[in-house]
């Protein structure tokens, strides 16, 4: 069953899918933020940290 | 029967790279840890619990913290994908071009200079437009086409002021007029794997700022270019950007040491993935027949 949680910046309702991770990026389908997984048991997000200068491949 | 292997994989999100990466480990029956670098610290003096590892595989989104963990684990004596050598020779973008040079590997013209005067210099010498880069940095980030002396002047000042001391360390390439593309060439331990053309109308074409990917055949000098590059950083599994310049052919834009393939492996249909796994494997089964 997949879970639901609250965008922590406009509070809409995102639905998880089914083989989303902790630690996955996902963005917010109403307000566009990068929501980071936190946990799936509840589920959980947190607003995912901003690009660093040193990021990238 | 060969012993059990342990693998730790050291990220920072799991991005889709990671899953596939997961799921090769588990498809293979490797039991791995997943090392998040926001929540792990080095204990020096309590080397035991990376040392349980026979090979690490480094993912970190930050240089800064991918390089240094490398350092301590290459330290303590636990081989990892890819060494702290080379992570540091493509991590800077400067190193990568000196490195390339003594080895005599095709590039673009660079130059270096420490103040704004001396890089003025030397980007009169080369004619305009010029490139200025951060020499640490990826995705496209602060690249600045230059195309004449007023807008030099701005930029070398506002990177003298504003920046940290690594952006008063002047990085110049000539502009190459490329053909709205670049192609990025996949090389795993001696072998190159893939590439693909990475199109874009901006001239940063870099598929982190929207440029498209697309399958580019293998040629033999594509091949023998990527080979050539891998081995001037030390090899590995590395990412080899590669630019058509109009008179001078293939020259070597940079070489990448965590390399994202988001793109090159659905486009391919090669299972990059499995093949950095089984890269990893290959490493740890070295480790444990040297400690036999």
């Amino acid at each position: 069953m997949s879970a639901t949680v609250a965008c922590v910046e406009c509070a809409a309702e995102i639905e998880l899918t089914e083989d989303i991770e902790v630690g996955e990026i996902i963005v917010c389908p109403d307000c566009g933020v990068d929501l980071e997984v936190t946990g799936l048991e509840p589920a959980a997000v947190e607003l995912a940290p901003m690009e660093q200068e040193d990021w990238g491949e | 029967m060969q012993p059990r292997l342990r693998i730790g994989v050291l990220f920072s999100r799991v991005r889709v790279e990671e899953k596939w990466i997961f799921g090769s480990l588990e498809k293979r029956g490797v039991e791995y840890d997943r090392l998040d670098d926001r929540l792990i610290h080095f204990d020096l003096e309590v080397p035991a619990p990376w040392r349980q590892y026979d090979a690490v595989l480094e993912r970190s989104i930050s240089y800064t913290s991918g390089l240094y963990a490398l350092r301590v684990l290459n330290a303590l004596g636990v081989p990892t994908v890819n060494t702290a050598a080379v992570a540091e020779a493509c991590g800077d973008k400067l190193t990568t071009s000196a490195l390339l040079a003594r080895a005599s590997v095709p590039q673009p013209h660079n130059a270096l200079a420490f103040t704004p005067e001396a890089a003025l210099q030397a980007i009169d010498a080369f004619g305009y437009p010029v490139v200025l880069k951060p020499v640490v940095g990826s995705w496209g980030r602060l690249l600045a086409k230059i195309n004449d002396r007023d807008a030099a002047e701005a930029i070398l000042e506002h990177k003298a002021t504003l920046g940290s001391v690594q952006h008063s360390v002047f990085y110049i390439q000539e502009f190459i007029s490329k053909p709205g593309r670049d192609i990025r060439g996949v090389v795993i331990g001696g072998r190159v794997l893939a590439a693909i053309y990475r199109k874009s109308e901006h001239w940063i074409t870099n598929t982190a700022r929207g440029g498209a990917g697309e399958t580019c055949p293998l040629t033999p000098e594509i091949e023998g270019i990527c080979l050539q590059a891998a081995q001037a950083v030390g090899g590995g599994v590395l990412a080899v950007d590669l630019v058509e310049h109009p008179h001078k052919g293939l020259l070597v834009n940079e070489i990448n040491h965590t390399m994202e393939f988001h793109t090159v492996q659905p486009l391919t249909g090669i299972d990059i993935a499995g093949e950095i796994v089984n890269y990893v494997i290959e490493i740890a089964r070295e480790r444990q027949k040297e400690a036999a």
